[in-house]
């Protein structure tokens, strides 16, 4: 049965928000940000493991980038410590530099995988860093509601 | 009684949870008591203002003139770093929307399974690895989260900070993720040139004794006695407290972690953050990157005010907006999760000696029957368990 959803403003639109999944963070590597790449249960039927899996490891490379203590980060600390930090006011850091492409990519694939699917992503950076935020709407084309969602009085948005 | 929704675009700073204070429009953020601050701020500028007036002069025109501009570089560096650690995000976390709050909750249910009637629910402690090492992560019933591992809950503020090192009522704000650097670099400037101060207080009251007589050159330059006062306690704290965060830093650990002997002990899990060298523990704490705060400040939403009109008509947001409001538990009234130790300034140079236990842990509410969770009921909320230690004895005690 075709989705019945066909662009990103269609589905912010929605009010048929079914159940939202959280993917948490992977801490095995420390404290830097880095997001479970395990698929969850409740995506089953929505979306392909392998494009879920891609876009959560794209992402987190993306974050290892920004979190690099390498030669850059050596010579932007020192730089900006030489100027009493003054140059963050004209600057912009690498990890926001990072995070803007981050924010650009994540529309990117809204607009081309997940929307189709009825599914909608949500940066991590407005959810504290902590979750992936993955909403999923109620999939119009199939008969009833996912039976695979856990609907609860508290979560249908305005 | 229907109500006409009226809505009017505020900041996101106004709506946030926690004590913090916000000024320039959500650009600044501290802590709600800055009395303390005040007080350094006046010391510093102070001591230096005499400084300037009493010695200077005299110093630039016998010694050199580099004395008083080298001062003046320190005096803004080191105001510089006192503002940037009051003045920023310290990394704090937001709280868990509703929904993320209602999917962790299920999670936990899941993972706990069915606890008989009348027994205490297993704490809500998530195990994860981190580096080979075992860490437990502890469940903040006020943020409604599983705090990330290195973060705390500061009661001062209210708030879960990443990378907590402690409140420090001298800066105003709490110490994290984000200010840490500034901090340290504001402490180490600050004994730089309170020993500057001192050193030249030293040296101006020697070479004026040589012709003026020691008694005279005290009435000369009074200044020189409350100078010479200031600094030398400020020295002794501040170049310990220097000295403590250096040793800190070079082992990655934070004061919190210190003060609860989080990786000290034979049976305790080894520091699994350190990468078992100074050089790149330094670099990686003063060097890292800056993050950015994930508290959304300046940012615009809607806030829609009731007005009570005759007639009805409902605000539609086509956007969904986040709501910041303070959560709460469907069943239990908000409550804050007892005390972590959050020691100040003067305690924590101390503090490394001593070994301070972890605040008294207290029995917030009995645990609630519970029911069976149904697809449109959450389950009610146990009562906190928020040491490890003492969870792990109500576990064995329960089975």
């Amino acid at each position: 049965l075709p989705p019945q959803f066909h662009n990103l403003q269609e589905l912010r639109q929605s009010p048929s928000l079914a159940t939202k999944v959280f993917i948490q963070r992977d801490y095995s590597e420390g404290t830097v940000c880095r997001f479970q790449t395990k698929f969850p249960s409740e995506l089953g039927s929505r979306i392909e493991r392998m494009l879920f899996e891609d876009t959560v490891k794209t992402l987190n490379t993306y974050y290892a980038e920004a979190e690099k203590v390498g030669g850059q980060s050596y010579m932007e600390g020192c730089l900006a410590c030489a100027t009493a930090y003054f140059i963050f006011l004209c600057m912009e850091t690498r990890y926001e530099k990072v995070l803007k492409k981050i924010s650009g990519y994540i529309q990117e694939q809204n607009e081309k995988i997940y929307a189709p699917r009825g599914l909608l992503l949500t940066d991590p950076v407005e959810r504290g860093m902590r979750v992936i935020e993955v909403s999923v709407f109620e999939d119009r084309g199939s008969s009833g509601s996912s039976p695979s969602s856990n609907v609860s009085s508290g979560i249908s948005q305005r | 009684m229907s109500a006409v929704m009226m809505t009017r675009k505020v900041r996101k700073w106004e709506k946030l949870p926690g004590k913090n204070t916000f000024c320039c429009d959500g650009r600044v953020m501290m802590a709600r008591q800055k009395g303390v601050f005040y007080l350094t701020l006046f010391l510093i500028v102070g001591t230096c203002s005499l400084f300037f007036a009493f010695e200077c002069p005299y110093l630039a025109i016998h010694l050199s003139p580099a004395i008083p501009v080298f001062a003046i570089l320190l005096f803004f560096f080191v105001m510089a770093m006192l503002l940037r650690t009051s003045f920023s995000d310290p990394g704090v976390l937001p709280r868990a929307l509703p929904e993320e709050a209602t999917f962790i909750e299920m999670e936990i249910e899941a993972t706990n399974g069915n606890v008989p009637a009348g027994q205490r629910p297993p704490p809500r402690i998530r195990n994860v690895q981190i580096n080979g090492q075992i860490v437990k992560l502890k469940y903040c019933y006020t943020c409604k989260i599983f705090r990330p591992p290195r973060a705390s809950h500061c009661s001062i503020c209210d708030n879960c900070v990443d990378r907590f090192d402690h409140h420090c009522p001298w800066v105003g704000n709490c110490v994290g993720k984000r200010n840490y650097r500034y901090f340290y670099l504001f402490t180490l400037s600050l004994s730089l040139l309170t020993i500057y101060i001192f050193t030249f207080n030293i040296v101006h009251v020697v070479m004026r004794s040589v012709n003026s007589g020691f008694v005279k050159t005290l009435q000369d330059t009074p200044g020189t006695v409350l100078e010479v006062l200031v600094c030398f306690f400020t020295l002794w704290s501040v170049v310990g407290l220097t000295g403590f965060h250096t040793y800190l830093i070079s082992l990655n650990q934070t004061t919190n972690e210190d003060i609860k002997g989080s990786w000290s002990g034979k049976n305790r899990v080894q520091n699994p953050y350190s990468h078992k060298n100074i050089i790149n523990n330094c670099c990686e704490v003063l060097c890292g990157p800056a993050y950015p705060s994930v508290l959304d400040r300046r940012g615009l939403m809607r806030d829609d005010l009731p007005v009570p009109t005759s007639a009805a008509e409902p605000a539609t947001n086509s956007n969904p907006v986040p709501q910041t409001t303070k959560t709460t538990a469907p069943l239990i009234p908000n409550e804050h999760t007892p005390d972590d130790a959050k020691p100040s300034i003067a305690d924590s140079a101390n503090a490394h000696a001593e070994k301070i236990s972890p605040s008294p842990r207290e029995e917030k509410l009995p645990s609630l029957p519970k029911s069976s969770p149904t697809p449109t009921k959450v389950p009610p909320l146990a009562s906190p368990e928020t040491d490890a230690e003492a969870s792990f004895i109500a576990k064995d005690k329960a089975l």
